[in-house]
């Protein structure tokens, strides 16, 4: 039996063990049927063209979590932002794990979706986000269809959230093969502010596949700064959708560090619905071996007067293959749109490789947009110079290199985040750097 | 200090130095000049060990070390220092991050600790103010957007902070006002003592009013064809260069 079809006879088990008087138990039901008829995505799909899900799909996986696996806060604490105060979203193999977690209803809701899908006083949120801007899309279809838990975060209207919220999926490879299906729903009210970090790790090299669904919406002069680590192993594959939906004024921020992992597609859609909106989306990949990262965004200017921002930096080596196909699309109504793209790769391998398309569809005459994307080795003469001062070449590259995704860096807010994520980088560049960029 | 024993070299196989002879002892001041595309910046870079440039024959000796071997950042953990014509733009790295992982790469070579950060402080601000540089300059990212006076600046500044044992000049008065030039030679100056040695490669005899060799060699076609006092840099600058490539090709 392929994947496909053990998802959707599964999908017959699931209702069994969730309420289906659930208000969303029709969306449910109508997404089962939808990725039925889609299937998986593949090649002939204009938007899968440079990725392929043939060998993940090929793994048994179980596809429920079964029973609920601790770990010890000591082992794992490195994959946490640890040396600030957060709120902690914590989950092992698909199962909410309150003791690594810190959750909170003081005020904020910081939760869990399951409870959040089950208790009435949710509902009216629910009933009035859930699901609605995430796409009939045949992936997002299928998570829709088992969505069950996940983080709930609900901030009311005039909260600043001062300590970041971290969603951690963790997996411990008690199965053999694992499919996870996070549904994350996120609503900022007026004029808050939250911070989200987000990151999915797997513990060993059994196979995972997560297909994870976000959807962000960011209210009326709302801001939402969302950080995305991928620093997976192996084995393990991501396929992230995240929809932002955004209100006049707000300021969207979506932030993904890709450093490891199988294949990793990130599906990003931002939609302004209001004046005056802001959405930024910044990236940066740094991989190897064969791993392959794709970054898949559109921006949808629906009003006048937005901007929007993408900058992605990519360095490949071995035979890693990178993507980035950047959609922006700007209504007739849409007048004095500002949209910028810039996509910029390094190739450290004649075996590397890079597919960047932009795709621009532009219907109003008064817009300024812009993209453009680069393909380059690091500068020789650069290295020269910087060994001529004793810098050794690794560290040589390495310092050109944190310095062509500099730009992405400088705007994460949170210090201890950058200074983690300056630290990934080091690692994975295999040198210590002794300064913050 | 350096010898250089009959050096031929060549990049992307065109031989460009064809059996350069010179020795440099500490304390010395050596002018190499010559007319464009004689070698100069080909010697300067061969000396510092960049990887295009193909050793044929012959040798360079720092202390009786041959080079050969010895990649550009072990060079430079020895003491070579070379002063680039061009220096190369590196955007979003400070002046002074770039200089204390400089240093602190250096350090670990010869097998110390890190600077403490105190006194990389210290001598961050007395090496500037030698060099007449603007703190707010220190953190500007390495020569971007630096004018063509304050690149050549930054070059000496590092010098004074990484205090080579052989410093190489290359054209370091090219793209310099004379106020700009004053500062530079006279931070040179300062720097130079009787254990240093600084190797001047310029087209003009302009620098060397402010930084005066001890000797002047001329280098034509990949050789040097001739050597001399200083007052053989005042004779190129009345003569110009066509007397000697006619000494050289009758």
């Amino acid at each position: 039996m392929d994947l496909k079809e053990k998802l959707v006879s599964s999908f017959l088990a699931f209702e069994n063990t969730i309420d289906v008087d659930s208000p969303v138990h029709d969306i449910r039901t109508e997404a089962i049927k939808t990725f039925e008829t889609t299937g998986f995505p593949s090649k002939k799909d204009e938007a899968w063209k440079y990725t392929s899900l043939k060998s993940i799909l090929k793994e048994d996986y179980s596809v429920f979590p079964k029973q609920q696996n601790a770990l010890d806060y000591k082992e794992i604490q490195k994959y946490f932002i640890h040396d600030i105060d957060t709120y902690k979203i914590i989950f092992i193999d698909g199962k909410y794990s309150s003791h690594l977690s810190h959750v909170t209803h003081d005020g904020i809701d910081v939760c869990l979706m399951s409870s959040a899908l089950n208790k009435p006083k949710y509902r009216p949120v629910i009933e009035n986000y859930f699901n609605k801007i995430a796409p009939k899309e045949s992936l997002t279809s299928l998570n829709t269809a088992f969505s069950n838990e996940g983080a709930y975060i609900h901030i009311p209207k005039n909260k600043l959230v001062e300590k970041p919220i971290q969603i951690i999926h963790f997996s411990t490879g008690n199965e053999a093969a694992l499919m996870l299906q996070p549904r994350n729903l996120i609503v900022v009210d007026e004029n808050s502010h939250v911070q989200i970090i987000e990151r999915h790790q797997s513990l060993t090299e059994n196979p995972v596949f997560t297909n994870s669904v976000t959807e962000i919406y960011g209210n009326k002069r709302a801001i939402v700064d969302y950080y995305k680590i991928q620093n997976d192993n192996k084995n393990a594959s991501l396929i992230d959708n995240t929809y932002v939906d955004q209100k006049e004024q707000s300021h969207c921020l979506v932030h993904t560090f890709s450093f490891g992992g199988k294949i990793t597609r990130n599906n990003l859609n931002f939609y302004q619905n209001g004046e005056r909106i802001d959405s930024t989306m910044k990236g940066i990949t740094i991989i190897g071996d064969k791993q392959h990262v794709d970054h898949n965004t559109l921006v949808h200017h629906i009003e006048p007067n937005c901007e929007s921002h993408q900058d992605y930096k990519g360095i490949f080596s071995d035979n890693a293959i990178g993507v980035f196909n950047g959609k922006v699309v700007v209504n007739k109504e849409a007048q004095k749109t500002n949209a910028f793209q810039a996509n910029n790769n390094i190739l450290l391998s004649d075996k590397a490789t890079i597919n960047t398309k932009p795709q621009l569809e532009i219907f109003a005459d008064d817009v300024k947009c812009s993209h453009g994307c680069t393909i380059g080795q690091l500068d020789d003469s650069a290295l020269f110079y910087m060994k001529q001062r004793g810098i050794p070449e690794k560290e040589a590259r390495a310092l050109l290199m944190f310095a062509f995704s500099n730009n992405v860096l400088d705007s994460v807010k949170i210090p201890e985040l950058k200074q983690r994520i300056t630290k990934l980088i080091a690692n994975k560049l295999g040198v210590n750097i002794g300064f913050d960029l | 200090m350096l010898q250089i024993k009959d050096l031929h070299a060549s990049v992307e196989d065109k031989s460009i130095l064809k059996g350069i002879n010179l020795e440099v002892k500490p304390g010395e001041v050596h002018a190499i000049m010559g007319p464009n595309g004689s070698g100069k910046s080909t010697l300067a870079s061969v000396i510092a060990g960049k990887e295009e440039y193909e050793v044929e024959k012959g040798e360079i000796l720092l202390d009786g070390e041959d080079l050969e071997d010895l990649a550009a950042e072990e060079r430079a953990h020895k003491g070579i220092f070379l002063s680039f014509q061009y220096p190369v733009e590196i955007p979003g790295v400070s002046v002074t991050n770039f200089m204390k992982t400089a240093i602190n790469e250096t350090r670990k070579a010869k097998g110390l600790e890190d600077m403490p950060a105190k006194d990389m402080l210290k001598m961050i601000r007395e090496k500037s103010e030698l060099l007449e540089i603007d703190r707010k300059f220190l953190s500007r990212s390495l020569n971007e957007g630096f004018s063509g006076g304050e690149k050549k600046r930054n070059e000496i500044f590092q010098m004074a902070m990484l205090e080579p044992k052989l410093a190489i000049l290359d054209e370091t008065d090219s793209g310099l006002d004379i106020d700009a030039l004053r500062i530079v030679a006279n931070g040179v100056n300062k720097l130079k003592s009787k254990d240093n040695a600084v190797v001047v490669i310029t087209h003009y005899q302009r620098l060397l009013d402010y930084i005066v060799p001890d000797f002047v060699h001329v280098l034509y076609n990949g050789r040097i064809v001739k050597s001399g006092g200083k007052e053989l840099a005042h004779e190129l600058e009345e003569k110009g260069y066509d007397w000697i490539k006619e000494e050289v090709n009758s």
